[in-house]
Formats: C-alpha cells, structure tokens, sequence
C-alpha cells in the first residue's frame, strides 16, 4: 500500500504536514530538517524544490528559495542527498525517514530536469508524491498525469473557496494521497480569517470526497492548526516554520521548539 | 472600411488564433496555480465576446483615435530610404499618446476591465512605459491604479515613475529576485492571488496564461490593420515585401505582424536585443539563447540555467530586457514563419543617431534594434557592410522592396544613453 493512503488509513485527523525548503537554510540541512521533523511528530513532509520565481509563494519561502539557490541547491543536488532516504543507517546517523514525502515545486526546473527521468528518479528514491501548482489539470490529463502514474506517485492538487463544486469534484477524482485546500485570496504566509476558513472546510466536508483534505496556507501555531482540524483531517505549517529555520543554529533544538510550541 | 470581426476572421487560424486552450504550435496554455484559476477563467470565457460587442468596439476606436491619436502615420522615409536603397515605410507608434504603441492595449484592457466590473487596476512595468500606459488609462476612467516595478528599474527609470505617480498610480517595488521586470511581473501575479475579486491585472505585452497573449495580440494588431489601408493609399497596394519589429515580450511585432501571418510572401523580420553580444552572458535574445520552458504562465522559450531557474537578460534598452518571449512570437519562431534577428547595444545606438540625423526622428531605444538590421538587410552594396548569412539570404531587400518597420517608441525617455554616447564620442 502506499505510504499516504497508510497513513490516512491509521491516523484519521490531526495529521501534522511540515513544509520545508530543501538546501534551506544551508545546503547540507535539508535531511537534517526532515529528521528533527520525523522525530518530532510530522506525519508527512512536504519537500519545496526551490526556483527563481516562485509565483505562489509569499516573501518567506520566496527568500527560502532564493538562500537555497544561492547555496546550490538543484534537483539533480537534492536527489544526491535524497540517496539515504529509505535506507537505515545510511545518510542518516540512527535510521532512514519513515513518513511520506512529497516534492513541491514549479513546473520549468522539472522540464528541464526531464519530467519522465524526474518521476521515475524521484519514485526510485522512495519519494511519495507531487506537488506542483503550476500544474494545470488540463495539462495534466492530456500530457503529465500518465507519467506521475506510471512511476506510482502520487499527484496533490489545490482548491480554494473559489473552486466551483464541479471543478472541486473534477480535482478530487484526479488527485490521489489527499486534496490540499487553500485560501482563494492568499499567496504562502499570509494571516487567514479562520472564520472563513472554516466555511471553506465545511462546503468541502458537505461533498464527501474520495480523497482526504489537508489545509494550508495561513496555518501559523497550535491555535489555527487546531482549528483548521476541526473541519479537515490535518493542516500543512510552511511559511511560520520556516521563518523560524531562518537563522537557526541548532536545526534539532529550533525545530522541536518550533513543533512542541505549535 | 472593414469591421474587426472581418479582419479577425480573415487571419490565418494556424498562426494567428491559438486553439481553445490557448496554444500556439507547442507554445502557450495557462500554467497558473489554481488560486488563479477563477479569475482567468472569468476572462477566457468572456474576453472575446467583451472584446467584440458593437458598444466596446465603438468606445474602443473613439478612444483610440480622439485620445490616442490613431491612426499613426505611416511615414515614407525617403532619405533612409536612400541609403538602404528600398521603399522604407515607418509606423509612426512613437506618435501615440504616452509615446508608444503600449497604450493600445491597456485602452482595450480598461474598457474590458470595467465591464468585468473590476474597481482595481494592476501592472508590471519594466522601462515604465507599459506603467506609464496603464496610470493614464486609469486616470482617464477614474480608477485605482497599482504598478509593480522593480527596485533596479525605479533606479533607472526615475523621470517615468515620476510621470506615473503624476498620473495618480501607487508605484511598489518589486523587491524579490533580481529586482527588475520578471520580478515585477511576479509580484502582480502575487497581488492577483492576494485580490481575487475586485482587481484586473493589465499584462503589458504578448505574454502570461491564455487568454492575455490572444488578446493582447488583437488589441496591438490595429497597427498592422491601419499599415494595410494605408498602404494602399500611398502605393495602391495593402501587401508590403518585408515588416520589420524589435521583440521583447513580442507586443508591437505581434501588432504588426498580425494582419500579414497569412500573407506568405510578407517576409516578418524579428529583432531581438543581443545587448553585448550573444555569447558574452550579457544578452537578452531570449530565441537565440532560450529553451523551452514555462515564466509567467505560459510555455515559451525561456532564458535560463541548466537546472531550470530563469535567467536575468541585459539590453540597453529596457523595454527589450526579458527573459521569455510570447507565445505566438515563439511559434513564430519555432515554425519559421518569422526570421529572428538580434541587434547589439551598439548597433541599436548608432540606428538611433542615424534616424535622428537622416529624417528627424529620435525613437526609443528598442524600434532602434529593428532600425539597426537595415544595414544588414540591404541588398544595395553599402560601405561598410555586414556579412550576411547564407540562410538569412531570402530575406535581403532592394529597391523594389516596400520595407516597413515599426517605429514603436519615441526616444525622449532614452535620452540619458543618447547624451552618454555623445558624451563619450567627445
């Protein structure tokens, strides 16, 4: 079974998304975040491949991104480091990540990475699926969606309070792992009006979609990741904890901070 | 005269219209996030039904020609045409009000705006040309006007962004990346997200998610709809042999080219600005130097690294300084139905100077790109002159030829480099 679908299989709610930046804030981070992240009870680790033009994005990850491209980071870098990634004992000092992850990022650095080689090499490292928002649903079907498939991937697409019901059925049908709701009116790290928020969640849970949801956008701290639970099966936190890498001495401490305080 | 429908119609489909998803050959579609999506949409369903209602029409062409001054001259250029040994025509653009053919798109796009019932304007601007268009038709129609500029360019440009904020528009910086054009056109797609309901987002040129390059493309293609009747005035006849345009985004070549795709025997000349030098790193001949990618919503050709971040393009001249290119130009390309061509800094400078002193007309620094191909075009033995390349050879002129090229600015706003050449040659 895949690992998304197991996970939504034993842990109904509260399902805790982590984004972070890979090579942020310095190159060689990236597993080290993702571990202190695991260990600190993320069920699912949402992975941003950074690019010069982050179109939905705020100032916080588009800076992450820009750190991350100032250190380096490529996808062909990330997959070097993403080598250990199922394996005990290899990259990693006491053991492999265990949780799903997923590869966020914009579609022209995968173009010309090779979308093909990109599913397969990301599928052979033990990635579990996509993210990518400038990835229109028709283009999906008629060009991209077979391969994300064939390497068995998973495909998360978004929906906002503006999504009409048919198109939101349309997007469940086609997403697999879960359906990731934002705010209409917002790019990353904006503050939300949970009130409406809440609305959005509600109309969602009235369709009885095939996928579980998850929120994002504007969930900040323990308060808003809780409240957005009421209505969904858990929240992504991107912008906040990134803000609180940004600088981090230590990413272990930082990041247990970060997740015991939320 | 005949009704933009007609004209519309009679355009070659393969060329000139993309298909119902907004693609051209292999280029163009709408890459947006879904956050976009309801905005877009609202626009791709009803653009061309706005676009061409009798009333639009009506308030559409009053406006461009009791505000914008249309139709622009076309200027039979006699002592240039000496020279190059052709019949020289140039579009007179740089007589429109603002002083570019940039206003004939955002007059469209207002008027579209407010029957989408929209309160508030967007842009991005590079140069402040497309800035400087967009606050004008805001004032004109009373309406918030937000323009996206980069930090680098508020710097370069300060006599524009004075001209916008006369004009009533709040200038932001584009703080992020590179702090120019790509920038600013990234941060009012980000505004866009932020403001769903009430704001309409003016793109300057033939470029973002479908439908902005089709529309844009019709509302820019009156320049080569009035070079058809004027033509025939002064000649007897509408088909000229070559259309001569720089390229950036691509507005003002797609404009006049558009009612010529399906002309086979017009020969369409693009040039792109090579700025130092294709193979210096300092470029921005996005055809030459590009690959296929997706910027701002649409596949093109992109400028950019192996690893897929997009690149930051030099021109001397601002308004030629983009990474990407449309959609339409790159099928253009692609197909090879245009020839591409590139002008340097220099030879861009030296076109500008000869304008200037062979006809009195001192244009922008990006038509001077497309003037500066003349010596390089000219079948007339001139002394010194450019080598030309075997495959470029078909599209050589003489004296039989009717050359036009798109004047697409005046120069008042480039006069800092002009004075700095003069200066230098002191």
């Amino acid at each position: 079974m895949k690992r998304i679908d197991e996970l939504f299989k034993k842990k109904k709610d509260k399902i805790l998304n982590m984004y972070c930046t890979a090579g942020f804030p310095h190159l060689e981070d990236t597993l080290n975040v993702m571990k202190a992240l695991q260990e600190n009870g993320a069920d699912i680790i949402e992975l941003g491949m950074p690019y010069s033009d982050p179109l939905a994005d705020g100032p916080v990850i588009q800076h992450s991104n820009t750190v991350a491209l100032q250190n380096g980071m490529t996808i062909k870098k990330l997959f070097e480091q993403l080598s250990g990634l199922r394996k005990p004992n290899s990259a990693l000092s006491d053991g492999s990540i265990a949780i799903p992850v997923l590869l966020m990022g914009y579609m022209n650095p995968i173009l010309q990475y090779g979308f093909e080689k990109f599913c397969s090499d990301a599928s052979t490292l033990g990635v579990d699926g996509l993210i990518i928002p400038d990835l229109p649903e028709y283009e999906y079907e008629t060009e991209y969606g077979s391969t994300i498939k064939k390497y068995g991937l998973d495909f998360v697409f978004l929906v906002t309070p503006e999504t009409s019901e048919e198109r939101v059925r349309k997007l469940d049908q086609l997403s697999t792992g879960f359906l990731y709701a934002v705010s209409s009116s917002s790019t990353t790290g904006k503050d939300q009006n949970m009130t409406d928020v809440k609305k959005h969640l509600q109309n969602l849970k009235r369709l009885k979609l095939k996928n579980p949801i998850l929120v994002g956008f504007g969930i900040k701290d323990k308060q808003s990741f809780d409240a957005a639970c009421e209505d969904a099966n858990g929240a992504i936190i991107a912008t906040a904890f990134i803000k609180a890498l940004e600088g981090a001495d230590d990413i272990g401490k930082t990041t247990k901070n970060f997740l015991n305080a939320s | 005269m005949r009704t933009a429908k007609q004209i519309e119609n009679s355009a070659h489909k393969s060329y000139a219209s993309p298909n119902d998803q907004g693609y051209y050959g292999k280029f163009g579609g709408a890459y947006i996030p879904e956050m976009l999506h309801r905005n877009v949409e609202e626009l791709r369903s009803r653009y061309l039904d706005i676009i061409y209602e009798e009333g639009f029409q009506k308030e559409f062409r009053e406006l461009l020609k009791d505000y914008a001054g249309r139709p622009t001259p076309l200027y039979f250029a006699g002592r240039l045409s000496e020279r190059y040994g052709a019949k020289i025509f140039l579009k007179r653009e740089d007589l429109c009000h603002t002083g570019a053919h940039k206003i004939n798109n955002t007059i469209g796009q207002i008027l579209l705006a407010q029957r989408l019932g929209k309160k508030r304007i967007i842009a991005e601007t590079g140069a402040g040309q497309h800035g400087v268009a967009t606050a004008t038709v805001c004032a004109l129609k009373g309406v918030e006007c937000i323009v996206y500029m980069g930090e680098k360019d508020i710097e370069r440009q300060a006599p524009n962004v004075a001209r916008m904020k006369m004009l009533g528009a709040t200038v932001i910086p584009a703080t992020s990346g590179s702090k120019t054009l790509k920038d600013a056109t990234n941060e009012a797609i980000r505004d866009w997200i932020n403001n769903p309901n009430d704001t309409h987002y003016i793109i300057g040129s033939v470029v973002g998610p479908h439908p902005y390059p089709d529309m844009v493309a019709r509302f820019q293609s009156v320049i080569s709809e009035e070079i058809r009747w004027q033509l025939n005035e002064k000649t007897g006849g509408e088909i000229p042999t070559h259309v001569i345009a720089c390229v950036g985004g691509g507005s003002n070549a797609t404009g006049a080219f558009y009612h010529f795709l399906d002309e086979p025997s017009v020969r369409l000349i693009a040039v792109e600005a090579a700025g130092q030098g294709l193979d210096t790193g300092y470029s921005a001949a996005t055809t030459a130097l590009g690959r296929p990618g997706i910027l701002h919503g649409s596949k093109s050709l992109v400028m950019q690294t192996q690893d897929g971040q997009v690149t930051e393009p030099h021109s001397i001249s601002a308004g030629l300084d983009y990474p990407g290119i449309g959609p339409l130009p790159a099928y253009l390309f692609d197909s090879g139905r245009a020839k591409f061509l590139s002008a340097t800094d220099q030879e861009a400078l030296e076109a500008a100077f000869e304008l200037a002193k062979l006809e009195g007309i001192i244009p922008a620094l990006e038509s001077a790109h497309a003037l500066a191909k003349l010596r390089y075009l000219s079948a007339v033995a001139l002394s010194p002159r450019a080598e030309i390349a075997k495959q470029d050879e078909e599209f050589l002129f003489d004296r039989d030829s009717v050359v036009i090229i798109c004047l697409s600015g005046r120069g008042d706003k480039d006069m800092a480099a002009y004075m700095k050449k003069m200066e230098n040659e002191k």
